[in-house]
């Protein structure tokens, strides 16, 4: 356990953690948002699927990260947009239709894939960008400020999230949307508008979560995000529906995976009981929820769809 | 409480507080304060709502399962085109599905074996969606099944075969139902959301897999040589058995299906699936009629655990190697059976009987995939993407059938059949078009 | 009444529909049963995609190389034991001369359907088990002594002292690669730290990558790992300028500038005796393994990198295990 606990050791961890957290964060801010006003969406790793084939292939074709990830954005509005008419529009289950979203996301990546490329040929994305000054601090350096572009944008987005949702008057309509929609409505807020706002932010900020993934990762395959989708859905309860709580849960759940792997990469622990600690991060979050969930509650109106009526 | 609901006909009310109007026709004379947010709410009625079920069922017109079937023709309609647009003949690629899946008995035979787990975990999805309990903990209760009745044939592996069989059955039954209780308990007593929790719970059971298979329950020989995660041969007197006419076809199959008729049963016969469903329509509304609202959950989310478990018992005994092997993920055991047993649940209309048809279909379309594999170098992938886009068409097809029936001028009639989603639920009920006279 | 009348006539349109789909489906038959009397037919099961650069694509290539075979039918991405277990029966069932299950996970299975088709050959790897059926060969890779070579020249090569492995479960064909490239790294470089991480997956390359980044930290600055999931980790490597070693299928492509060699698996080292013994009527029954001697694994270097010193080392070595004076301990 020495080894754990030198000082290279934990800053490593930090720094992994952060890298591991990212594409969580993104996703659950984009969920977060969608969940505030009231739409749950379970296809988020179907989202980020095909966010992430489409950013993955771009870079292969244009060896632009940047053309790469404002692609893996656009397919997450397209997704969005669909996503929309179906539940907004045409008001169907929203957990439903959220499996949906998901098994199409996870059967047409691997389909093009395979079609498109076949060969998992490596991508080069951004490189790490060390701030001036600020990464030049020893360890604490290494450990905030060594990392990809994305990964800066991702941990920036919670302030202005948080800001988005609790101090503009959108934020207020989208809070009143997923609190009460008849009486936004009666108020004259278009619930219609303010949930197909909401859906399209989530959805391209799954697409763009995918996209960091392929990008970061250099690399796509078949069901590439292996249900980082349904976690980062599970880190928005865990997170009681605000964006810093989510990130302290996208957090939480990359230094425990990091910590487990670092473990791992020293020997500490090896064979079948490596398995044991690869559940922490899950009964970590378990236990967490339960410890807070009597003290916060859902948008009440979640899952429920709108009609204004006759 | 339960079998007293008082039925009227014909009634309208209108409630104070922006909720402009409450279904007519019959419906159960209950109304009720949600005390947490103050809003009044009434609920659509449960006799109504069986008469939807049951026009559903056997009703004379085709609207019931015209939907599903036109859902997934517009689904395979994308999908040619996607074929078009890779390069590969779509009626030469469909053909090759269907009769990769239907087109000899041994094939028919393959595709029964391929429908039973997502028959299994469609009827769990069933009850648990019945009860308003969304359960996407399948994967994990699967295993969780499998896990426990391969204890039970490693630990009594001598007992003679008419009593293994249906033992290693029952272990199956409750492994999956302790793994559902779980976030059944946590939901109901900690308020923990049970959508997480199967989630986390899912990755929790794989991990324990990946532990079990490389250490205590590994195959012996194994340990010593290519330390293949997997157990021993499982003794012969658990090996499900056979249906006589030479397939592959085991008694698990006759199993699954026996358990969609105890479903319906349940479901519809019972006290305990009247209070699911009572539940499923409104908790509120089942609190103050005096039902224990906690204690269904949990009951829900159980009884959809231990069907998933049997899926995964009969998984392993029913396989060709007769051994619990894994690749190191959920989906190398389970075949995503615990994601896919949602859709065919949704497909057949949430109802335990509807999804026995709707498992077979889904699993000719899983087992066929490969053979349009093989004919038009089209990968299966292709039919999961396909299976999604069904999904989507049937939960928004609803109100695409309201929209086209108004056109046709006769709005209400059609409008009123839902032969998708959780019907009843209180959202909905909201949101569905309200027919309040004058 | 008439919209249902519409609805009636919609869902007869529709039914009819399906039915005529279901019949042209079930009637013709028209392109099976080609291919003539002495064409030999082999198909192959695989639990990852056929062009994964690593184990399934070693199998779809030794057979391409094989002459006398008149078909290849493929049945790619059965990770889930069972289905393969299905594709296995319907091949045999289908009459293909030689049917090769490629996956020690298939070993189960296999032993159940080979005897239901004494008439067919069956060919599973990676395992040196026939279970003593007459029409099952088995077939398995040395690959520690590849590992070893590659173990040896990576120690030559780091200027930390510190190597990083990355395997999927400490397994069959991925343990006996690891061990070995351990043995050999520290058996010719006293002091040499060799860091083996099993993620506990297949396909998490996300975790591989990470895995990789840890490698790197912890100062290794050459990598090696095996399995389809390492595609995450050559990513990170060429990244950090970290130099790696490929094993399975021939992984320069994954980073041109990075990968210095590749263990290579000749698969039809083995499969052409067992085809032409086939053609004379005997089905198996014997264990095949590759090795460097009898030139079933091959080391591939990458010449747009300079191994320099290192690619001595390693010939010397692939010499020294050939000719049996050096043992891997694998």
């Amino acid at each position: 356990m020495n080894e754990f606990f030198t000082v290279a050791s934990l800053v490593f961890v930090v720094g992994s953690g952060i890298r591991l957290a990212t594409p969580f964060l993104l996703a659950g801010l984009g969920e977060t948002i969608g969940q505030r006003s009231g739409v749950l969406n379970l296809g988020v790793d179907g989202v980020m699927l095909l966010g992430a084939f489409g950013a993955y292939w771009t870079i292969l074709e244009t060896r632009s990260p940047i053309a790469g990830i404002l692609v893996g954005i656009a397919v997450g509005l397209v997704m969005g947009l669909i996503y929309g008419v179906i539940t907004v529009s045409l008001r169907a289950e929203q957990g439903i239709s959220g499996i949906g979203i998901f098994l199409f996301g996870l059967g047409i990546s691997d389909l093009l894939f395979q079609k498109k490329v076949g060969t998992p040929m490596p991508i080069r994305g951004f490189g790490d960008l060390h701030l001036p000054l600020l990464a030049d601090i020893p360890k604490v350096g290494e450990m905030f400020f060594q990392h990809s572009v994305l990964v800066y944008i991702a941990f920036l987005l919670v302030p202005v999230v948080a800001f988005f949702l609790n101090h503009t008057t959108f934020g207020l309509n989208v809070r009143a949307v997923g609190e009460n929609p008849a009486a936004a409505d009666s108020l004259g807020v278009s619930v219609l508008r303010v949930r197909y706002t909401t859906i399209l932010l989530a959805n391209g900020l799954a697409g763009l979560a995918g996209a960091v993934l392929a990008a970061e990762l250099g690399i796509f395959q078949q069901n590439l995000t292996n249900g980082q989708g349904f976690i980062a859905i599970a880190l928005v309860y865990f997170g009681a529906w605000r964006p810093i709580g989510v990130m302290g849960g996208a957090l939480l759940f990359g230094m425990v995976s990091a910590t487990v792997l670092q473990w791992k990469t020293l020997g500490l622990v090896s064979g079948a009981a490596s398995s044991l600690t690869a559940m922490a991060p899950a009964v970590l979050t378990i236990l967490a929820l339960v410890a807070i969930s009597r003290t916060v509650g859902q948008p009440a109106a979640l899952t429920r769809p709108f009609d204004r009526g006759q | 409480m339960a079998g007293s609901c008082h039925l009227r006909v014909g009634r309208c009310r209108a409630s104070e507080d922006g909720i402009a109007a409450i279904p007519a026709g019959v419906f159960l004379d209950l109304q009720i304060v949600d005390r947490v947010g103050g809003n009044r709410e009434t609920f659509a009625s449960m006799g109504r709502w069986l008469r939807e079920r049951l026009a559903y069922v056997t009703g004379p017109q085709m609207a019931g399962p015209l939907v599903p079937v036109v859902a997934v023709l517009a689904a395979f309609l994308i999908g040619a085109g996607m074929l078009l647009a890779l390069g590969a003949n779509p009626l030469e690629g469909y053909q090759a599905l269907l009769k990769g899946a239907f087109g000899d008995v041994d094939a028919l035979a393959d595709t029964a074996l391929k429908s039973m787990p997502l028959l299994l975990v469609g009827i769990g999805i069933c009850i648990a969606f019945r009860a308003s309990v969304i359960n996407i903990g399948g994967e994990g209760q699967m295993i969780a099944g499998a896990i426990l009745s391969t204890l039970v044939a490693l630990s009594c592996g001598d007992l003679p075969r008419p009593v293994l069989v249906p033992l290693v059955l029952v272990g199956g039954l409750v492994g999956g139902a302790i793994w559902g209780a779980i976030p059944g308990a946590l939901k109901a007593y900690s308020g923990v959301n049970e959508i997480l929790s199967t989630i986390m719970l899912n990755i929790v059971a794989v991990q324990l897999m990946n532990f079990l298979l490389r250490d205590l329950i590994m195959d012996p020989y194994e340990k010593e040589h290519g330390r293949l995660p997997q157990t021993q041969r499982l003794s012969e007197n658990s090996d499900l058995p056979l249906l006589p006419g030479g397939t592959r076809l085991h008694i698990g199959v006759l199993v699954a299906v026996g358990m969609a008729g105890l479903a319906y049963v349940l479901l519809w016969r019972t006290s305990l699936g009247y209070r699911l469903r009572a539940v499923g329509h409104s908790s509120a509304a089942a609190r103050y009629a005096g039902m224990p609202v906690k204690r269904t959950i949990v009951a829900a989310l159980t009884f959809s655990g231990a069907m998933c478990g049997l899926a995964g018992a009969i998984l392993v005994f029913g396989s060709e190697s007769h051994r619990f092997v894994t690749d190191g993920s959920s989906v190398g055991f389970t075949g995503s059976a615990g994601f896919n047993g949602i859709v065919t649940a949704l497909f057949g209309g949430l109802h335990p009987l509807w999804t026995i048809p709707s498992s077979f279909f889904f699993g000719g379309l899983q087992f066929g995939a490969n053979a349009m594999q093989r004919a038009v170098q089209v990968p299966a992938a292709l039919i999961v993407g396909l299976n999604g886009l069904v999904v989507v068409f049937v939960v928004s097809s609803d109100r695409l059938r309201r929209v086209v029936s108004e056109s046709w001028g006769q709005g209400r009639a059609i409008g009123r059949e839902r032969a998708t989603s959780r019907s009843g639920e209180p959202a909905l009920a909201m949101s569905e078009e309200l027919d309040c006279g004058p | 009444m008439q919209v249902r009348k519409n609805r009636k006539f919609l869902g007869l349109v529709v039914l009819s529909a399906v039915l005529g789909l279901l019949a042209g489906a079930c009637g013709s038959d028209g392109e099976v049963a080609t291919g003539g009397d002495d064409g030999f037919r082999i198909a192959i099961v695989a639990p990852s995609a056929s062009n994964d650069l690593a184990f399934s694509q070693s199998i779809v290539d030794g057979v391409g190389a094989l002459t006398g075979v008149s078909a290849v039918d493929v049945t790619d991405g059965t990770f889930i034991v069972d289905d393969a277990a299905a594709a296995i029966r319907a091949y045999a069932g289908e009459g293909y001369d030689l049917v090769i299950a490629h996956g020690s996970q298939y070993g189960g299975s296999l032993q159940e359907i080979a005897p239901d088709f004494p008439d067919v050959a069956f060919a599973w790897g990676t395992s040196a088990d026939t279970f003593g059926l007459p029409n099952v060969s088995a077939y398995t890779a040395a690959s520690d002594q590849g590992g070893y070579v590659m173990g040896a020249m990576a120690a030559s090569m780091t200027s930390t002292g510190i190597i990083g492995v990355i395997g999927p479960i400490a397994v069959g064909d991925a343990k006996l690669y690891v061990d070995g490239f351990v043995n050999g790294a520290t058996e010719s470089v006293t002091g040499i730290t060799v860091n083996v991480n099993y993620i506990e997956s297949f396909s998490d390359v996300a975790l591989a990558a990470e895995a990789a980044q840890g490698h790197v930290a912890n100062g290794a600055d050459i990598l090696t790992g095996t399995a389809q999931m390492v595609v995450g980790a050559t990513g990170v490597a060429a990244e950090h300028g970290a130099k790696w070693f490929g094993t399975q299928s021939n992984q320069t492509a994954l980073g041109p500038d990075i990968v210095v060699a590749s263990q290579v698996y000749k698969w039809e080292v083995v499969l052409q005796g067992l085809v032409n013994g086939i053609k004379q009527g005997d089905l198996g029954g014997e264990s095949h393994t590759i090795t460097l001697e009898n030139g079933g694994l091959a080391i591939e270097f990458n010449e747009g990198v300079d191994a320099g010193h290192a690619r001595k080392i390693g010939e010397k070595a692939v010499k020294d295990i050939s000719a049996g004076f050096t043992e891997t301990g694998a």
